[in-house]
C-alpha cells in the first residue's frame, strides 16, 4: 500500500475543499452544490455496479425512488419520524435491489439491461398507479416539521449543505475502501473476465448480487436523503431519465474511478444549468454528451487522467 | 352496450394497434436480428415519422388524400436516410459493440426528441385522414329462436381504421417477400447467420448494416404515418411504441420475424381487450413485468428458438 498517502490526500483534499465551500460559496452555488453532493452519492452507488463490476443497469431509478418513497411515504402517511423514515428508505433500497438482483442477474449483457429497464418501468408505473398515496407526477411536499432530524432543521440551507457533505463523504470514503478491499478486487476481476474469475473459484453470482445490493442501498440512501433534504418526492425521479442520468454522470466522470461520479455529476449539472438559460430542450446536451463520450472518450474525464498522468488513481 | 358488441369493438381497435405495432416491432427486430444492436432510439424514429407526416401534409396542401399519400412515401424515406446517416457516423465507429451502441442510441434518443421539441414545439397536432367514412357494424341477437341482425348504438368503425389494418398486412407481406425472395434479403440473412463468413464471401457487411438500420427506422416511421390520423403527432409520442415494440420483440423471440408478428397480434389484441376490463396503467405494469420475467426465465422468447 505504498500509494496510500497521495490517494488519501487527493480524496481528503476534495472533501476539505467542499467543506471550505460551505463558508465561501455564493448562495446560489451553495444550494447547487448540496444537490450535486446528494446526486453524486447516487452516482457513486451506480458506479459500483457499472464501473467496477461491469454490469450496465438501466434501472437504478427504481432504487433511488425506493429510498425516496420509502422515506417520503412513511413520514407522510405512517407518521414516523425522519430518522425512522430515512432508515425505511435505506432498507427499501436494499430490499428491492436484492430482489431485482436475484432475478436480473440470471441474465447477462443486453438482456440484463432490458430486464433492469423493465423492472424500473414497472416501478415507475406503480408509483403512478398508487397515485392516491404518491400523488403521481405531481408529487408531494414533505412538511418542514418532519425534516428535523435529531434537533437539526434540515430545511435550513447551511444544515442541508453539511448533511449532504456527510452523506457524500460516507459514500466516497466507503467506495474508496470498498474497491481497494479484496471484495472490490474480485468485482474488478468479474468486470475484466467473468469466466476466468469463476474458474478461480469465486462464486460470481453471489459477488454480483452483493455488488448490486450495495449499489442499490447507496442509491436508496441517496434517494431518501434527497427527500429529507429537499422535502419533495415525485414520480419524475422514478422515470427512465433518472436511470440514464447516473450512467451519464459516471461515463462522463470516468467509470471505475472513485472520483469520477462526483466530477461527472458536477460537470453535467452545470452544463445543463447553463444551457437551460438558453433553451428548454436541455436534455439535448445530455444526448450529445452521451454520443460524444461513447465515440471519443469511453474512459471519461478521470479515466483519461488515469491513463495519461496518474496511473495510481483508484 | 352488451358485452359481445363491446368485445368486437375492442378487437377492432386492438387489430389497428396490432397492425401498427407489428410494423414498429418488425423494424426493431430486423435491426436486432441482423446487427445485434438494441436500438433505444427506435421510438424516436416512430415519432419523427409522425411529425414529418404533419409537415408534409401542411406543405403539400390540397385535399387531405394527396398530402397523406405524399407523407406516406416521404416520411419513411427521410427517416430512413437519417437512420443511415446515424449508422454511418456513430454506430459504425463503435464497431457495433452491443453495450456501447445502447448508450449511443440513448444519446440519439435525446438528440432527436429535443431537436423536435425545438423545431416542432410541444403541441400535439392532428393529420387529417385521407378518407374517413363511418361504418356502422351489425351485431346479432336471438329473437324468437332465430338469429336477427341489428345495429347497436356506438358499434362502429371507420374506413380508415380498416385501411390501416390492411396496409399493415400488405407491408408485412412485403417485408417477408424481401427477406425470403430477393437477393437483398438473402444477403441480410447471410450477415445475420455469420457476419465474418459473409465478409469473407465479399458481402459489404457495413453497407448491409446501414441499409438494415435505415429499413428498420423507415418501418417505424411508416407505422407512425399510418397511426397519426387516429392519434396525433407529438414530440414525446415515441416512448410508448418503444416499450411495446420491445415487449413484442422479446415475447416473440429476439430477432425472429414470424415470432415478432405473432406476438404483435397477441399483444395488440389483448391490450385492446384487457384495457376494457383493467386500468391501462395496471395493464402496462403487468406487461412490463411479464417481459422482464420472460427474459429471465425464457430468454429465447415464447416462440423463438434462439437465445438473446
Amino acid at each position: 500500500m505504498r500509494m496510500r498517502p497521495r490517494i488519501l490526500a487527493l480524496h481528503g483534499g476534495l472533501l476539505a475543499l467542499l467543506l471550505a465551500g460551505h463558508f465561501l460559496l455564493p448562495v446560489y452555488h451553495h444550494g447547487n452544490m448540496a444537490r450535486i453532493m446528494v446526486l453524486a452519492s447516487y452516482a457513486i452507488g451506480y458506479n459500483i455496479v457499472f464501473g467496477y463490476t461491469g454490469l450496465l443497469s438501466l434501472g437504478h431509478a427504481l432504487f433511488f425512488a425506493a429510498g425516496m418513497y420509502g422515506m417520503g411515504l412513511s413520514v407522510q402517511h405512517l407518521g414516523t419520524g425522519p430518522g425512522t423514515g430515512l432508515l425505511i428508505g435505506v432498507v427499501a433500497g436494499a430490499a428491492i435491489s436484492t430482489a431485482v438482483g436475484l432475478l436480473a442477474l440470471r441474465t447477462t449483457g443486453v438482456a440484463f439491461m432490458i430486464v433492469t429497464l423493465m423492472f424500473a418501468q414497472a416501478g415507475y408505473l406503480s408509483v403512478l398507479y398508487f397515485g392516491e398515496w404518491t400523488r403521481g407526477d405531481e408529487g408531494f411536499i414533505i412538511a418542514r416539521a418532519s425534516r428535523v432530524l435529531w434537533g437539526i432543521d434540515l430545511a435550513d440551507a447551511g444544515n442541508r449543505y453539511l448533511a449532504a457533505l456527510v452523506l457524500f463523504s460516507a459514500a466516497l470514503l466507503g467506495s474508496l475502501w470498498l474497491v481497494r478491499a479484496p471484495f472490490g478486487r474480485s468485482l474488478i476481476a468479474i468486470r475484466e473476465n467473468e469466466a476466468r474469475t469463476m474458474m478461480l473459484g469465486y462464486d460470481t453470482f453471489r459477488l454480483k448480487l452483493a455488488a448490486l445490493t450495495i449499489s442499490g442501498t447507496i442509491s436508496g440512501t441517496a434517494g431518501a436523503a434527497y427527500a429529507l433534504l429537499f422535502g419533495y418526492a415525485g414520480a419524475s425521479f422514478a422515470t427512465v431519465e433518472y436511470s440514464i442520468l447516473p450512467l451519464l454522470w459516471v461515463l462522463l466522470g470516468g467509470a471505475g474511478t472513485v472520483l469520477g461520479p462526483f466530477i461527472g455529476t458536477l460537470f453535467m449539472f452545470y452544463l445543463i444549468d447553463l444551457s437551460s438559460g438558453v433553451t428548454t430542450a436541455y436534455m439535448l446536451i445530455a444526448g450529445v454528451t452521451l454520443v460524444l463520450l461513447t465515440l471519443f472518450a469511453p474512459q471519461g474525464l478521470m479515466g483519461e487522467i488515469r491513463r495519461r498522468f496518474w496511473s495510481w488513481l483508484p | 352496450m352488451e358485452l359481445g358488441p363491446y368485445l368486437l369493438l375492442a378487437t377492432l381497435e386492438g387489430a389497428v394497434m396490432a397492425s401498427v405495432l407489428a410494423l414498429t416491432a418488425v423494424g426493431l427486430s430486423l435491426v436486432f436480428g441482423v446487427m445485434r444492436v438494441v436500438n433505444i432510439a427506435h421510438g424516436e424514429f416512430f415519432m419523427l415519422g409522425a411529425v414529418l407526416a404533419w409537415y408534409v401534409t401542411q406543405m403539400v396542401g390540397g385535399p387531405p388524400a394527396i398530402g397523406f399519400a405524399v407523407g406516406l412515401v416521404m416520411a419513411p424515406l427521410i427517416v430512413g436516410a437519417i437512420a443511415v446517416a446515424a449508422d454511418m457516423t456513430i454506430l459504425k465507429r463503435l464497431d457495433y459493440d452491443p453495450e456501447r451502441t445502447i448508450v449511443a442510441t440513448i444519446g440519439l434518443l435525446y438528440i432527436i426528441q429535443q431537436l423536435t421539441l425545438m423545431g416542432y414545439g410541444p403541441d400535439a397536432r392532428p393529420v387529417e385522414p385521407p378518407f374517413n367514412t363511418r361504418l356502422a357494424l351489425p351485431w346479432f341477437e336471438v329473437k324468437d329462436g332465430a338469429l336477427a341482425l341489428y345495429w347497436p348504438w356506438g358499434l362502429s368503425t371507420t374506413s380508415y381504421k380498416l385501411a390501416v389494418i390492411g396496409a399493415g398486412v400488405v407491408v408485412l407481406l412485403g417485408v417477408w417477400a424481401m427477406m425470403a425472395r430477393t437477393r437483398i434479403g438473402l444477403v441480410m440473412r447471410a450477415v445475420q447467420a455469420d457476419r465474418d463468413m459473409a465478409l469473407a464471401f465479399g458481402i459489404p457487411v457495413e453497407r448491409v448494416y446501414a441499409m438494415v438500420f435505415g429499413i428498420g427506422a423507415a418501418l417505424a416511421a411508416l407505422a407512425a404515418v399510418l397511426i397519426v390520423p387516429i392519434s396525433q403527432a407529438h414530440y414525446l409520442m415515441g416512448a410508448d411504441p418503444l416499450l411495446l415494440a420491445f415487449t413484442v420483440v422479446i415475447i416473440g423471440g429476439l430477432g425472429s420475424l414470424p415470432g415478432t408478428v405473432v406476438a404483435a397480434i397477441l399483444i395488440g389484441l389483448s391490450d385492446g381487450i384487457i384495457s376494457v376490463f383493467f386500468s391501462p396503467t395496471l395493464a402496462k405494469i403487468l406487461a412490463t413485468l411479464l417481459v422482464a420475467l420472460v427474459l429471465v426465465f425464457r430468454p429465447q422468447g415464447l416462440f423463438g428458438t434462439r437465445s438473446a
